[in-house]
């Protein structure tokens, strides 16, 4: 298990995911109202870029015609099928005990206190004043 | 319960392609595109009144799709336009990306059979004909064309299809599966007369304004139906094409049902065999089990793949169906796609997968 | 091929003794019979018009057609199943029947003016009960509505529940519009209210074409599209969320085939979970739905008889508690008495026969547990 440093804080607004290459794998990258979350890229069905979906909330209902939107940005729907994958644990919304994606621990570390840990940065220079994206691999 | 069957079917797998797409959107960055096409009197008419279809939205299908022009997310062309309307990209992601060697186009855009003025109907086909060649098979050899004509004008269809018989990159005929009549009704076999003298394959692609409901039970609420309704729709246009006589009168005809699906074939056969062997005196120029046209006269196209749970289960299907009848598709750049490497959760033979993936097409557009 | 074509109906049997038949066809009344079962109103106006002279035979399902008269069971008449004498010696006692559901196939359903087919279905019920249930102890019967007028219909349902001979609601598989929609759901809360599940039968109004491209020109193949509707029906009931606002509704296809299932199931379910957002009170996979409130009469069986298709299909179905035993009498559905075919095995048999419809008409289930204490 290695931590690394995968993007800066202010490079992905809020509702934006992007793909980052990593110790040899694809994770799409979102931020959920400033919450940062990673997951495996590729859809489990026919291989689609996450990264690439529509960041969605939930549409939920008490009964029919009845319609509630919740968790705003919380969800991403494969660019392909549509499926919808939950940002925070990368299990599907219609199958989660089958049909989910590899989900990665993300934390947010000051440049500076980067120096101090075992981190990898593989694709930037990391400077000590800003925030950055960590992920656990 | 038995053991689920090993495929066993003599399949034909000699082709020099390796990957044939039989299902590739293509679309315009402007409906202006036409207009290079179209005679100034028809650009007028486009203008001032547009589409006048048989449903009650003029600029859009009757349910709205979940996605955006009903396309992949990840298909808008960087350069700008809908998906399906630049051919750089459609290249890189599409044809080079997946390595196809072959694609043939259905373009869908203004409906001309459905169109209800028939003189702007034939006007739209013929447009749209030339702005296939223009626009794709000019310039890009890997792609190939099919033939827009007017279903409901028979002799105008006949007049289009005759003008571009001669230009090779035109592989098919194409049909909308939703018509003012089953297409096996006898006003429209001037088309199938034409398809054979000119050795032309008829493709029936999802979709169509023919003005009824979209299922036999009547307008559904929700595009999770409409989308099914396809299948129902399929049916009922192979049950015409079986009952009206066609593949008798017509034995070397031959045609494909794209987007439709296929896992409900087999059960559809056994029913109209059961159905025809209690009432063929009503339909006495039948001569077969209808089940044995199935065999003879029709193709599929594979997408949207059909994802049964366990996913077995689908050899058995395709066991019924027999593999020399699917063609693969990918509906790109359309949401249901399907991406050939992964389409198919069960193990296919060596020569199964040439015959599904390419030999089955090249025989049916006579490609070699 | 004609031997072929024989082997689409004549196979081995299991026995069906004892069996609950979920589908049985008496020939529908003349309208001159129901005058005597109409109110005032309604008798002097037909006879003023002229209506009880005529036939309201429906064209989705032609009396005299080979496929609704099987030929042996076929009366000087030209219809079959219009006797209570020929019902017992053609249908009931052959097979061995314990009881048989009556499932009436008339035009009332289909009447334009919601008035007079509201009459009509209530004429027709009440003669069902006179000439039928009330001479033969093994009869049950259908509470056939008009879904037209749900008020209506429901007026009706009300009225005949107090009779627990009538085991469910009937309705036509074809009606004005695809049945989830909600002008449909007071019949439905009506029927799970009184503990009558709703059988939807093949047939319908032919008010729109029964098929999406138009009006086919033959009747088999009007016939063979009607699993197409039942198709939609089923997508209807399920999209609409029927289940969710009527948790306990149990839908009965009948005449409907059940081989089609699985490739329903399999798109089905695909689709959803693509576009299930458009539908958020649909929670569950489709074919999950069905299983659990969606029932199947057994005839027609359609799957070769050669090969190994039927066994396999009912695997593919995996569900063991969907099938009604149905002879569909008097309509050609098989030959001879084998209306239970050895290919589903003594184990299956025995569901179809008597366990499924035991589980899913409680009327039925409350007879039995009474004659049992007795």
């Amino acid at each position: 298990m290695a931590r690394h440093v995968i993007a800066k804080v202010d490079e992905l607004e809020v509702g934006k995911s992007k793909l980052v290459k990593v110790a040899g794998r694809d994770i799409a990258l979102f931020n959920v109202k400033g919450e940062f979350f990673a997951i495996a890229n590729r859809c489990p069905h026919e291989g689609a870029d996450l990264c690439r979906g529509q960041v969605v909330g939930l549409a939920e209902s008490d009964e029919p015609g009845k319609y509630r939107m919740t968790r705003h940005g919380e969800l991403v729907r494969c660019p392909w099928h549509g499926w919808e994958f939950d940002i925070r644990t990368g299990k599907s919304w219609c199958d989660p005990a089958r049909t989910r994606v590899k989900s990665f621990d993300v934390s947010v570390a000051k440049g500076g206190a980067l120096a101090e840990g075992p981190y990898q940065a593989e694709t930037f220079p990391v400077s000590i004043d800003e925030d950055y994206v960590i992920v656990e691999i | 319960m038995t053991e689920t069957q090993t495929l066993e079917r003599p399949v034909e797998a000699k082709t020099k392609f390796n990957l044939i797409d039989c299902d590739i959107h293509p679309s315009m960055k402007t409906p202006a595109e036409m207009h290079p096409y179209l005679s100034q009197r028809w650009r007028d008419h486009l203008a001032t009144y547009g589409g006048h279809t048989r449903q009650g939205l003029s600029e859009t299908l009757s349910h709205p799709r979940m996605v955006p022009e009903v396309s992949r997310v990840d298909s808008w062309p960087p350069a700008g336009g809908p998906p399906g309307s630049d051919l750089p990209f459609l290249r890189e992601q599409h044809l080079d990306g997946l390595g196809i060697d072959i694609g043939v186009l259905v373009p869908l855009r203004f409906n001309a059979s459905g169109q209800r003025h028939p003189d702007f109907a034939a006007a739209i086909a013929t447009a749209i004909n030339d702005w296939q060649v223009g626009k794709f098979l000019e310039p890009e050899p890997r792609l190939r064309g099919s033939i827009v004509a007017t279903q409901e004008d028979p002799e105008k269809a006949v007049a289009e299809i005759n003008r571009r018989s001669s230009d090779k990159r035109f592989v098919q005929i194409l049909l909308p599966p939703r018509s003012i009549e089953p297409l096996g009704k006898r006003r429209h076999w001037p088309i199938f007369e034409a398809a054979v003298s000119h050795g032309l394959p008829i493709s029936l692609h999802v979709g169509g304004v023919g003005g009824h409901q979209a299922t036999g039970a009547g307008w559904p609420s929700y595009y999770i139906e409409e989308h099914h309704s396809q299948v129902q729709t399929m049916q009922s246009v192979i049950a015409s094409l079986i009952f009206e006589g066609v593949f008798e009168h017509f034995p070397g005809l031959k045609i494909s049902f794209v987007e439709g699906g296929f896992s409900w074939l087999p059960a559809f056969g056994w029913r109209m065999d059961k159905a025809w062997a209690a009432m063929r005196d009503e339909v006495p120029h039948v001569k077969r089990l209808p089940s044995e046209y199935l065999k003879k006269n029709v193709w599929f196209t594979t997408q949207p793949m059909e994802e049964p749970n366990p996913a077995k289960n689908l050899t058995d299907t395709l066991n019924w169906i027999g593999t020399d009848r699917l063609m693969f598709s990918t509906d790109y750049p359309h949401w249901d796609f399907d991406d050939p490497r992964y389409a198919f959760k069960v193990p296919l033979s060596a020569a199964e997968k040439t015959a599904i993936f390419a030999g089955n097409a090249v025989n049916f557009y006579g490609l070699n | 091929m004609n031997e072929m074509v024989r082997s689409l109906g004549n196979e081995p049997g299991l026995s069906t003794i004892g069996g609950i038949d979920c589908d049985l066809h008496p020939a529908s009344p003349a309208t001159t019979t129901l005058l005597s079962y109409l109110d005032d109103y309604w008798r002097e106006t037909f006879i003023m018009r002229g209506v009880d002279r005529m036939s309201l035979a429906m064209t989705a399902s032609p009396p005299r057609a080979p496929i609704n008269v099987r030929s042996d069971w076929k009366a000087a008449s030209g219809f079959a199943g219009d006797t209570l004498e020929a019902v017992r010696a053609q249908a009931l006692d052959p097979f061995g029947t314990r009881l048989a559901i009556c499932n009436v196939l008339h035009g009332s359903m289909i009447m334009h003016s919601d008035d007079m087919a509201a009459a009509l279905c209530g004429a027709v019920n009440e003669w069902l009960a006179r000439e039928w249930l009330d001479k033969e102890p093994r009869l049950r019967g259908s509470i056939i509505v008009s879904a037209q007028n749900a008020e209506l219909a429901v007026a009706e349902i009300e009225k005949r529940a107090a009779d627990s001979r009538f085991v469910q609601v009937m309705i036509l598989a074809q009606n004005d519009e695809p049945l989830g929609r909600r002008r449909y759901w007071p019949i439905y809360e009506a029927a799970a209210r009184n503990r009558l599940p709703l059988c939807i039968h093949a047939g319908g109004s032919n008010r729109h074409a029964p098929t999406a491209t138009g009006w086919p020109s033959f009747f088999v193949e009007a016939y063979v599209a009607q699993a197409s509707i039942f198709e939609s029906q089923l997508l209807s009931l399920i999209a609409e969320g029927v289940f969710h606002k009527v948790p306990d509704l149990k839908v009965v296809f009948a005449e409907s085939g059940f081989t089609w299932l699985p490739s329903f199931f399999w798109r089905a379910d695909k689709t959803w979970r693509g576009v299930r957002a458009e539908t958020p009170w649909v929670t569950e996979q489709p074919s999950d739905i069905v299983k659990r409130h969606v029932r199947f009469t057994l005839q027609p069986v359609e799957a070769p008889l050669e090969t190994d298709a039927l066994a396999r299909t009912l695997d593919h179905i995996d569900c063991n508690d969907i099938l009604l035993f149905s002879t569909d009498y008097p309509h050609a559905q098989f030959e001879g008495v084998n209306a239970l075919s050895a290919r589903f095995g003594e184990t299956l048999a025995k569901k179809i026969l008597i366990d499924n419809p035991l589980a899913t008409y409680p009327r039925i289930a409350a007879d039995f547990r009474k004659e049992a204490a007795r």
